[in-house]
């Protein structure tokens, strides 16, 4: 198991994330778990009151929790968003992109590789769930 | 054609600097080959049966001279002197090392060209009419809405771990020059109401399970168009198959849910995704069209011929197409000699013909999807000095479209996939059919050869395909008739039982045969199987 990632500036979120019908089944829960198949959009009427989604990649080929992250950052989601499981060093830059701010991967992951990875790309084309800027904004203003 | 600005090199160098760090930690076994992989795929790197292939991304096809030199160095640096023309519009060397790929991706950057996306589960390489710019039939050059997809696909932090690869094409032309419905999307650039919009087909392709791209929405504005892909793609990335990577494509989402209850999910996508503003404005897309305006024609370029030379008005008639602008043509050089390999070019003419488009096409070159290559804007005046160049250096063959004009894939000569080779049979089909006289008495017959059932060699959509398969250890090809990747498209039937290597030859041969009996006049082949259907086909092969 790796260290948790967070580039947040609040505090980890204490309570464990429950799953998303039990989140659902009980009204004071403020973490919930999505699971890859999982359809983020029936948290949208509850997003005020959730500190932490959990996202969860099984396998690191399954690119479906990138949908799951934009979808929740395009609702106006503004808790933590966390990638957990399969998660590698050369995804997480995207996986920023797409509004996560923490990871909790299964192994261990090389800050100074990650840290090198995420400051590579000074330029992005497409407008995504961060707040760069894409090219065809920085072309025309 | 484009050029790169300040953002696109950072973009490009960013990304060889990126490679050159994944390729040193797989060196230094920090990362495993199962974790390596979709990195190394994601930029076109992939292990063969013999070595590591790379395929370099040709941009909708298109390419000027500087970009054909660089890859005939790349092709005498670190390969074997020579490279493969792709039915991807891409080029591909077979024998590279892996610690040199990085460098051959610095070497790519240094003319605007690079790796990026030509294969991994991702939005490859955009594909487009060969003829864009210069075909006397196009509502407008494509390019420009390609370019646009190029940089919004590139590196989508949404879209690189999709459910399986995802190809797309732009045309803009009646014609179907590039196989628009036989691609995941395909966009047919057309106009409404004096505006111009894509018209948006979703869920074709080969493979295993051949499907023609339903239509999906007959016309989106420019104003929608990246949103509209955008909701497409997300749609297929949500619900695509992940439980098998067989039916992973989207044409199989297609079939499950319906294309309509696809449309409908997109139409709902669409309205959320719309709202954020991630669409180019008007300004980029002219930026982007700039770079595509026309060439400095010469107005007075004389549009008569002199045809007294037989062999090159043999060429003329095969190989050379009408081009908008009078006075100038649209030649297609064959690398497909009788007896050659289809699509590959030794280091030696890649440069040639870099050279001749530098002297006689505005600088400009095209890879087309049969895996020839296109000089788009020769005058005609040039064509004879053209033609006795291309002919001295093997490249005159005058076949295109013919039958000895064939895609093949590399097959089980290269490829870890393959069944079956591929690259003998075209050879033997070619060779058994080299009588130019008696090719085009044949007329139009695209014959597409596949070595195993992924159909990288679109033998679903020939007028005769031809899938190897493995039969009990033994190389076994079965021979299909009626496919076509035109704007009449139309998927291959089998005839039945497969054939022998020789086998199939006969087989085509008696098939050619039938033909030539019963076609009615200006039938194609393809016409006369539609009309009479398979049976005196079966009777005449298998009788």
């Amino acid at each position: 198991m790796g260290d948790l990632l967070r580039y947040r500036d609040d505090e980890a979120h204490e309570e464990p994330a429950v799953t998303l019908d039990a989140f659902l089944g009980q009204s004071n829960a403020t973490a919930v778990r999505i699971e890859s198949g999982e359809d983020a959009r029936v948290l949208l009427p509850y997003l005020d009151r959730i500190a932490l989604v959990e996202v969860s990649f099984p396998k690191f080929r399954d690119g479906r929790g990138y949908s799951t992250g934009r979808i929740l950052r395009e609702a106006g989601y503004q808790g933590e968003l966390r990638a957990q499981g399969d998660v590698l060093v050369d995804q997480i830059p995207l996986m920023r992109r797409c509004g996560f701010d923490s990871f909790a991967p299964e192994a261990p992951v090389d800050e100074a590789v990650l840290a090198a990875s995420l400051a590579r790309y000074e330029f992005h084309y497409q407008a995504a769930a961060d707040p760069a800027v894409p090219v065809w904004k920085r072309r025309h203003g | 054609m484009y050029k790169y600005d300040e953002y696109d090199h950072s973009i490009v160098a960013a990304r060889v600097e990126e490679f050159r760090d994944q390729v040193n930690r797989r060196l230094a076994g920090q990362i495993t080959e199962d974790q390596f992989k979709p990195l190394r795929l994601m930029n076109g790197l992939y292990l063969q049966l013999h070595a590591y292939m790379l395929r370099v991304a040709v941009p909708y096809g298109t390419l000027d001279s500087r970009q054909m030199h660089m890859l005939a160095h790349i092709a005498r640096k670190y390969d074997r002197g020579y490279g493969h023309f792709t039915t991807r519009q891409n080029l591909q060397y077979n024998w590279i090392k892996l610690e040199d790929a990085p460098d051959i991706l610095a070497e790519l950057a240094t003319v605007e060209m690079h790796a990026i996306q030509t294969s991994g589960n991702c939005i490859r390489n955009i594909s487009s009419d060969q003829f864009a710019g210069a075909a006397a039939d196009e509502l407008t050059d494509p390019r420009p809405w390609a370019e646009l997809l190029r940089q919004w696909s590139t590196f989508h932090p949404e879209f690189s771990y999709l459910p399986r690869k995802f190809k797309i094409c732009v045309i803009a032309a009646e014609e179907d020059r590039a196989a628009m419905r036989l691609h995941d999307i395909g966009i047919q650039i057309v106009e409404k109401d004096g505006q111009l919009g894509a018209a948006i087909y979703v869920g074709g392709g080969m493979g295993r399970t051949p499907m023609i791209a339903p239509l999906i929405k007959d016309f989106v504005p420019f104003d929608d168009f990246v949103s509209y892909l955008e909701a497409c793609l997300r749609v297929y990335n949500r619900y695509g198959r992940r439980d098998n990577m067989y039916k992973a494509r989207i044409k199989i989402l297609i079939h499950e849910l319906g294309a309509d209850k696809y449309a409908a999910e997109v139409e709902e996508e669409f309205a959320a995704v719309k709202a954020l503003g991630i669409d180019p404005p008007r300004a980029e897309f002219d930026r982007i069209a700039a770079h595509f305006a026309p060439p400095a024609y010469d107005a007075d370029a004389p549009d008569t011929l002199d045809r007294s030379d037989p062999d090159f008005a043999v060429w003329l008639d095969q190989n050379v197409s009408a081009h908008k602008q009078p006075g100038y043509a649209v030649v297609t050089i064959s690398l497909k000699p009788i007896g050659g390999i289809p699509g590959d070019a030794t280091a030696d003419q890649i440069d040639l013909m870099a050279d001749l488009a530098k002297a006689h096409s505005f600088d400009e070159l095209r890879v087309t999807h049969a895996q020839n290559i296109v000089l788009p804007h020769v005058r005609k005046a040039d064509l004879y000095a053209l033609w006795q160049q291309l002919r001295d250096a093997g490249l005159a063959e005058a076949n295109l479209d013919l039958i000895s004009d064939i895609i093949a894939c590399p097959g089980l000569d290269y490829c870890s996939l393959a069944n079956a080779r591929s690259i003998p049979l075209a050879q033997k089909i070619a060779t058994r059919f080299s009588d130019i006289g008696r090719q085009r008495e044949l007329g139009e017959l695209k014959l597409k050869i596949s070595g195993c059932i992924n159909a990288c060699g679109h033998h679903h959509a020939g007028h005769i395909g031809i899938l190897g398969v493995d039969r009990k250890g033994v190389e076994n090809y079965q021979l299909l008739l009626g496919g076509s990747g035109a704007e009449d498209v139309s998927l291959g039937t089998i005839t039945g039982p497969g054939f022998s290597e020789d086998g199939i030859v006969d087989a085509i041969e008696k098939a050619t045969n039938v033909y030539l009996a019963q076609r009615e006049d200006g039938e194609r082949f393809l016409d006369t199987y539609r009309r009479l259907g398979m049976a005196p086909f079966k009777e005449a092969i298998y009788g």
